[in-house]
């Protein structure tokens, strides 16, 4: 059998050596690797650096993968010499090994340029994954990053060290960011799209030195200006990596130079990936390393035939919010050259397509790449657009949904990266049984690359197969495409603290009366209060703390725990409603008080009169425990359900929530107070107490669900208050308690509260304690307004009469 | 100087921005009108304090982009034009007021009785003319 020796674990190799696996006939293979780990996704290391990934989640070949195979694994071994006469490669452990024919994929290194310092402690590159790691270890909050380099690596280290909490600025050389793939304008957009999200940019500075004796302190440029750094990460380019070519005698230019069969200058040394130069061109990206691939495998298997003819440049900037694509070439200078371009500076859209010949040759997309299958798809098919030009940018209301995945050909690409067709997908889900989306990029890679089109695969998989589930992907509204749970995601993994940002930087920038309220309630659930709460994007009920009634007045509804009053309590009621012409006094469903008719301006001085906290009636929050008599004067009474009400409401009062929530105690199974149409309701029995959820008696009735029997009062509130921290955590705006349960199902709610592993329970009672710690009386602001002019109308400075 | 009782339009000074908040609306009453003064943060903007549909207070709103949403039954408000954009069978228009900013002091365009134009004049008379101030943008 032959042999054949792979000298590079990465994407490329890998990728290459799966499809001559494919061929027969079989070789015996070993793959050397410099790096530790088994074959992972290089273009998601970003994602693990901004935390949205871990190492292990971008994994693309396990060691069993290897076993199966029977591919001996050298990790940790580099390739130190070839011997092309005698067939041997040396490795630095010192081993050397035969083969019959050699593969180099040995990729690239980072790109130094001629700066002093570069080899400081505190100088850090971005190429892989123990870089990544210790960027990590490095990062941290408040820490001063520098990156040298506003291309595409650059940028998405920058956001990646940003989300770690470090203070970013972008250095770079060029007049505009990502130069090679944006013109002017479109790196323009890129900038304040980086600036939004608080990277600084810094453009036209030739960094000449990095500062500091024993570590970093900053860099220095040319003009003589300085910027303080506590670490640098050069990220100025990658340069082939050829040095085992030359060492072989290989015909070496920039890159080991092969011919269209994938062929070097050695009959038995053939070379894939970022290493090779092809027709002059050295590739960066993957889509063209796995073409490469596919054509290797055919040569090296004997089956040449297949030419590899070159790959469109295509990118795509993997920040999320930050959407960018760009494709083929997009210069304007070529005669014969139309261009077609659309901005929208306000929502930071940016749109320009060049065309030669009636045919697509570049585009570039800043702000929103929903079309850039479409575009890929001309480039790459060299599709004729005479007839199209009066909707090259904005297409027909039939093709406004960009992909059909009925009407698309079978032919028709679906995964840019690794070139899986649509056809390929389908036979994927006929022949080989895929019904979910791991399945389809274990079976196809469909989707490992860059992942944009993992869309584009559910889609189809939702077609095909018919018992395939869809993830609910309800979308919050116009302003934002995302689900509230992704949102939720993104703002805990981008550690963003306030509405305006998530608006600026997911959204439309405007945002709405439906995502405003949403995001403010997300804010302060994801950061237990510890957030930048925006006023202006709450609605007037939370920004006055009173309800809002159809002339404009507002109704005030003081909290009395448990429903218990007391006759001094009663008295400055009456009071204040005769002191401030109270129109209508009356007692709630909910054993509160309501005052009806407030004047705005009145609030403060009526919450100082009354001197009880906030009923929080007006918001989506804690209303209220509503408690039966229990054992101190009732005949039937088993348990104190007034006391375990009052404790109840004692503990959650102050917070808010998704929807309002409506609490109940109850003594006996008579259920005086309704606990078990109430949103979390405590029923006491002889012995024990239950804790039901998801009960209702609005629009619809529902008996709530049991929660948890227990034997202790305490062990009844402490079940209702970890249900209380999940329903706060995991259901989306405006869902009550009676729809979060029957969406996620009662057994998941037990599973994942009261019978959760123990270090699940903590971390949520951990949450609670932080938000109620900085929860407080709303009303407490009639003392000292937020804003001078929260309560009160605008005085006029000059009078004037009509 | 005719002392009867005709109107003319006149810029009026009405409050120091700060106390309008970012994104937020507040109301005023002048001139024998409810007032609904917006902060975009790029520019504020007026218009009559009362939805066209049930007359809620427009101030109370959630400001949308140039749009506020009226706290009662949400009809959107455009601020610009005062024209419902929600309901495009229905063709009900809040009033709008020109709006201007001036030494940190937002200013309104209304119709005065000329009688208050003397007191007025007489107050103001370092101020600059009308006719420059409606060029000046919200924030100078």
């Amino acid at each position: 059998m032959n042999r054949l020796v792979v000298v590079g674990n990465g994407m490329a190799g890998v990728a290459c050596v799966e499809q001559i696996l494919k061929h027969a006939p079989k070789f015996e293979i070993t793959i050397f690797g410099d790096e530790t780990h088994v074959n992972y996704n290089r273009i998601l290391l970003s994602s693990v650096l901004a935390g949205e990934k871990a190492a292990d989640d971008i994994v693309l070949n396990s060691l069993e993968w290897y076993e199966q195979n029977q591919i001996q694994l050298r990790l940790g071994v580099r390739i130190t010499d070839i011997d092309a006469a005698a067939k041997t490669v040396t490795g630095d452990d010192g081993t050397v090994t035969l083969f019959d024919k050699l593969l180099l994929a040995t990729g690239s290194v980072p790109l130094i340029p001629p700066i002093d310092g570069a080899k400081k402690d505190g100088v850090y590159v971005f190429r892989n994954l123990d870089d990544t790691r210790a960027l990590l270890e490095r990062a941290g909050k408040g820490a001063k990053a520098v990156v040298i380099g506003g291309g595409l690596l650059g940028l998405e280290a920058a956001r990646g060290l940003q989300v770690q909490g470090c203070g970013v600025t972008v250095v770079h050389l060029m007049e505009t960011l990502m130069e090679r793939q944006l013109d002017s304008t479109g790196g323009g957009y890129l900038k304040s799209k980086m600036e939004c999200l608080g990277v600084k940019v810094l453009l036209e500075r030739s960094t000449t030195a990095i500062l500091g004796n024993e570590k970093v302190e900053g860099v220095a440029f040319k003009d003589g200006n300085t910027v303080e750094a506590d670490f640098v990460v050069i990220a100025a380019g990658i340069r082939p990596n050829v040095e085992l070519g030359r060492k072989a005698g290989l015909q070496v230019n920039r890159g080991i130079v092969v011919n269209d069969f994938m062929e070097t200058s050695h009959p038995d040394i053939f070379a894939v990936g970022e290493c090779v130069e092809h027709k002059g061109i050295c590739y960066g990206l993957v889509a063209p390393l796995l073409e490469q691939g596919k054509i290797l495998a055919a040569t090296i298997t004997g089956n040449k035939g297949p030419r590899y003819e070159g790959t469109v440049p295509a990118a795509k900037l993997k920040i999320m919010g930050v959407d960018v694509f760009s494709a083929g070439d997009f210069s304007e200078k070529a005669p014969g050259t139309d261009v077609v371009r659309s901005e929208d500076a306000a929502l930071g859209i940016y749109k320009k397509l060049t065309l030669r010949d009636g045919k697509l040759s570049g585009a570039i997309l800043v702000g929103d790449t929903s079309d850039s299958h479409r575009y890929m798809d001309w480039l790459r098919t060299a599709a004729d657009l005479t007839s199209q030009r009066r909707q090259l940018l904005f297409p027909g209301p039939s093709e406004d949904a960009g992909f059909d995945v009925a009407e698309m050909p079978d032919t028709k690409v679906v995964c840019g990266c690794i070139g899986v067709t649509k056809g390929a997908i389908i036979e994927a889900i006929h022949k080989k049984g895929v019904n979910t989306l791991s399945q389809l990029k274990e079976c196809t890679r469909a989707s490992t690359g860059c992942g944009s089109c993992t869309e584009h695969c559910q889609q189809l998989l939702k077609a095909v197969v018919p018992e395939f589930q869809e993830e609910s992907q309800k979308v919050l509204c116009k302003c934002l495409s995302y689900s509230e749970e992704k949102l939720r995601d993104i703002v805990r993994g981008q550690r963003i603290f306030s509405v305006q940002e998530v608006l600026d930087i997911y959204g439309n920038g405007l945002g709405c009366e439906i995502c405003k309220p949403a995001l403010s309630y997300m804010m302060d659930v994801v950061w237990c209060g510890d957030h930048d709460e925006d006023r202006s994007a709450r609605f007037i009920n939370d920004r006055v703390h009173a309800n809002i009634q159809k002339d404009g007045t507002f109704s005030v509804v003081p909290r009395m725990r448990g429903g218990v009053t007391s006759a001094k309590e009663l008295r400055r009621i009456a009071d204040v409603a005769d002191k401030y012409n109270v129109p209508m006094v009356k007692v709630t469903g909910s054993q509160r008080i309501d005052l009806l008719g407030v004047k705005k301006s009145d609030l403060p001085q009526i919450w100082a009169d009354l001197g009880m906290p906030s009923g929080q009636a007006y918001t989506k929050g804690v209303r209220m425990v509503k408690t039966c008599v229990g054992t101190d004067f009732c005949r039937f009474g088993v348990q104190d359900s007034t006391k375990a009400g009052i404790e109840l409401e004692r503990r959650l009062e102050h917070l808010y929530t998704p929807a309002k929530v409506k609490m109940g105690a109850v003594g006996c199974p008579r259920n005086c107070a309704e606990a078990t149409v109430k949103d979390i309701g405590l029923v006491g029995q002889e012995g024990t107490w239950q804790v039901v959820v998801g009960g209702a008696a609005g629009k619809k009735v529902r008996k709530a669900d049991l929660l948890i029997t227990v034997e202790s009062a305490e062990e009844a509130l402490q079940a209702a208050t970890l249900f209380f921290q999940y329903y706060r955590e995991n259901a989306d705006f405006l869902e009550r308690t009676y729809d979060f349960i029957e969406r996620v199902g009662i057994e998941k709610v037990r599973r994942e509260t009261v019978y959760a592993p123990l270090a699940v329970q903590q971390g949520l009672r951990e949450r609670l304690r932080k938000s109620k710690r900085l929860a407080r009386d709303a009303w407490l602001e009639g003392d000292e307004p937020r804003h001078p002019t929260q309560f009160v109308q605008i005085e006029p400075i000059e009078k004037v009469y009509q | 100087m005719n002392y009867n009782n005709s109107h003319s339009k006149k810029w009026v000074r009405v409050t120091q921005v700060e106390n309008i908040p970012l994104r937020e609306g507040r109301s005023v009453q002048i001139a024998g009108h409810d007032i609904a003064i917006f902060n975009l943060g790029d520019r504020f903007l007026a218009v009559e304090n009362k939805c066209a549909h049930r007359g809620g207070p427009l101030s109370d709103g959630i400001v949308s982009g140039k749009t506020v949403v009226c706290p009662l039954h949400a009809w959107n408000v455009d601020l610009e034009t005062g024209q419902v954009t929600n309901r495009p069978e229905e063709t009900p228009c809040v009033k709008t007021f020109p709006v201007a900013v001036r030494d940190g002091v937002v200013m309104l365009e209304l119709s005065v009785s000329d009688n208050d134009h003397v007191a007025l004049q007489a107050s103001c008379r370092d101020q600059t003319g009308p006719q420059s101030l409606s060029a000046i943008s919200a924030r100078d």
